[in-house]
């Protein structure tokens, strides 16, 4: 395998232009799988929660489940999408241990809507995304490879299966070509795959997590010389599974598909594997047409035909749309559209509401979730919410800070301990004895040191020179290792000088 | 008469899983072509106003309620298995050397 040298995304975005096509798969958060009464618990011991039609037993009957056409239904109107008056599942053929029918039932050319699209906010501007279609079908089982170098499927000796998951109902939501993005492709994809997921979990139809493997994105990507009409061949990266990697996922084979280009070769149709390690891709199969899954319509199943009626009942009953929310929240917490946009994009929209709920001021919540917990998630490489501290947690770091016992230089080392696994906050502080230096006398002491160590400032101070103080303060600080309340350090010094404040 | 060629009956083998012999190529390459045939025949009498049939009954919106019903114990959904390892379903090799 040769390894191509990338050009920079500033030199591949000079000569060529992306296109984009994402494919986002959702898990519902329905009780029981698709097709059958199975639960869809997670968790559960292997091969629990399987049956006759789910193990593609012979003479068993698929049914499908109302409660998964109808999530289906409101995501299609939710992205503003036609819904059909009449379509099919149908039989898509493989050969592939990961479904025990030999066959996913899916939609083929009848998916039950079509034809919408998603504005998203990119930068402080909308982009609309167009959706081709959002079509109903099962997820696969899950495969454990054995033998391998680690764990994966290569150089495997054989491989275990689990059918929990086989059968539980899935959404598959295509975008129509997504151009005119130019530089901003890998942004655009994050904020239409966040966006998205923010929709998802508004319409309650899915929990839309991640890093749980309930939404899960493929990224379709090819480039085209600029002023060029055709599109290019495009690679499909699988699996990419978290906002930041969409992102990540988009910038790369952009430009390794520059490179390829450059170099005078072409691109091949194929599957791509994301690595999250490094945000590279590497070759997967070569991509099976279409025709080679032989869809036909699923005879063990009857058409799925929604009554207009029922239709606009679920439209009437969709709750306030994520965009309108976030606009609402965004003049409640008096941020900028690109501020509010930053916290969406971080991720903070539902932490930031859960610790105001917890007593938190907005301001306070936004301050310590965009700032210190938000570098700590891009350090560390993981999704804010995966940080191991509470909305709670962070309140009560507010509530200190406000009663004074913190400052906040103590309050970023209260929450560095809560993430080291120390314990909720008020443990940490006790642990690691992060109190402000209330006590008056000791205070005093320090004050009247300070004093007494920098005669010549305390002099012009007491000549009218109040901003000298801060050299004071910063002395007073210094000596009680920063466990003071400044602006109480300032009042004492001001005090003790014999100057009105 | 467009009927199936030798390598679409290849190919078709190879997306069945089925390692077919040359002279079983040509036999079944003959014998799909007869039914295809067949079908296109039928497919000229139904003209655009006949739409395919893909079930036999005229029913729609046959739904369940989404409730838990019991699933088989992983004893009896291992029963039939060929083979089997922590309580999962053990198969051969799924990518091989190519
Ligand atoms: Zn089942």
């Amino acid at each position: 395998m040769t390894v191509t040298e990338l050009v920079s995304y500033e030199d591949a975005l000079a000569a060529y232009d992306p296109v984009m096509g994402l494919e986002v798969h959702v898990e519902l958060g329905t009780k029981t799988k698709m097709f059958c009464g199975c639960s869809t618990a997670l968790g559960a011991e292997p091969n629990t929660q399987t049956c006759p039609t789910c193990l593609g037993l012979p003479g068993s009957l698929p049914v499908v489940n109302a409660t998964g056409v109808e999530s289906a239904i409101k995501i299609g109107l939710a992205l503003n999408c036609e819904i059909a008056e009449w379509c099919r599942f149908a039989r898509k053929n493989y050969f592939y241990p990961d479904m025990p029918k030999n066959f996913q039932t899916s939609q083929y050319d009848e998916p039950i809507a079509y034809n919408g699209y998603l504005d998203v906010d990119v930068d402080g501007e909308v982009f609309r995304v167009e959706i081709e279609r959002a079509h109903m079908e099962e997820d696969t089982g899950k495969s454990t490879h054995v033998g391998g170098a680690t764990g994966r499927i290569h150089g495997a000796q054989h491989s275990l299966l689990d059918y929990n998951r086989a059968g539980i109902p899935l959404i598959e939501i295509v975008t129509k070509p997504i151009v005119g993005a130019g530089e901003k492709a890998p942004e655009v994809a994050k904020a239409y795959v966040t966006e998205l997921r923010e929709l998802i979990k508004s319409l309650g139809v899915s929990e839309a997590r991640m890093e749980m493997g309930q939404m899960r994105c493929d990224v379709n990507l090819s480039l085209r010389p600029r002023g060029v009409e055709k599109f290019g061949t495009r690679s499909e990266t699988k699996n990419v599974n978290s906002l930041r990697s969409v992102e990540r996922a988009v910038r790369f084979e952009v430009q390794r598909h520059a490179a390829v280009l450059d170099d005078g070769g072409t691109i091949i149709q194929e599957t791509r594997h994301f690595h999250e390690e490094d945000g590279s891709t590497t070759s997967g199969r070569v991509k099976e047409e279409a025709e080679d899954y032989r869809y036909f319509p699923e005879p063990d199943l009857v058409p799925v035909a929604p009554t207009r009626a029922w239709v606009e009942e679920l439209r009437g009953g969709l709750p306030e749309l994520p965009r309108v929310y976030r606009n609402r929240l965004r003049e409640e917490w008096g941020l900028s559209r690109h501020e509010m946009q930053s916290v969406l994009n971080a991720g903070a929209i539902d932490l930031i509401t859960a610790t105001i709920d917890e007593g938190a001021p907005a301001d306070q919540a936004r301050k310590w979730w965009m700032g210190e917990l938000a570098r700590r998630a891009n350090e560390d490489g993981v999704e804010l919410a995966a940080l191991p501290i509470t909305p709670a947690q962070v309140a009560r770091v507010c509530a200190l800070v406000k009663e004074g016992s913190l400052n906040d230089k103590l309050a970023r080392q209260t929450i560095e301990g809560v993430l080291a696994g120390e314990g909720g906050p008020d443990e940490v502080v006790t642990k690691r004895g992060l109190k402000v230096v209330s006590d008056e006398g000791a205070l005093g002491t320090a004050v009247d040191e300070a004093i007494a160590a920098n005669a010549a400032i305390a002099d012009k101070i007491r000549g009218g020179k109040v901003a000298a103080a801060g050299a004071l303060v910063g002395a007073v600080m210094k000596a009680t290792r920063g466990q003071a309340d400044a602006a109480r350090v300032r009042e004492l010094i001001l005090e003790k000088l014999g100057v009105e404040g | 008469m467009p009927g199936i060629t030798r390598e679409e009956v290849a190919h078709l083998a190879r997306l069945a899983r089925l390692e077919l012999k040359a002279e079983e190529l040509d036999h079944f390459a003959g014998q799909l072509d007869d039914i295809i045939g067949a079908v296109a025949r039928v497919s000229e009498v139904a003209d655009q106003d006949v739409p395919p049939t893909s079930h036999p009954l005229p029913l729609t919106n046959v739904m369940r309620v989404d409730e838990v019903r019991p699933s088989l114990t992983p004893q009896q959904a291992l029963a039939c298995a060929p083979a089997q390892e922590q309580q999962r379903f053990k198969v051969p090799q799924i990518l091989g050397e190519e």
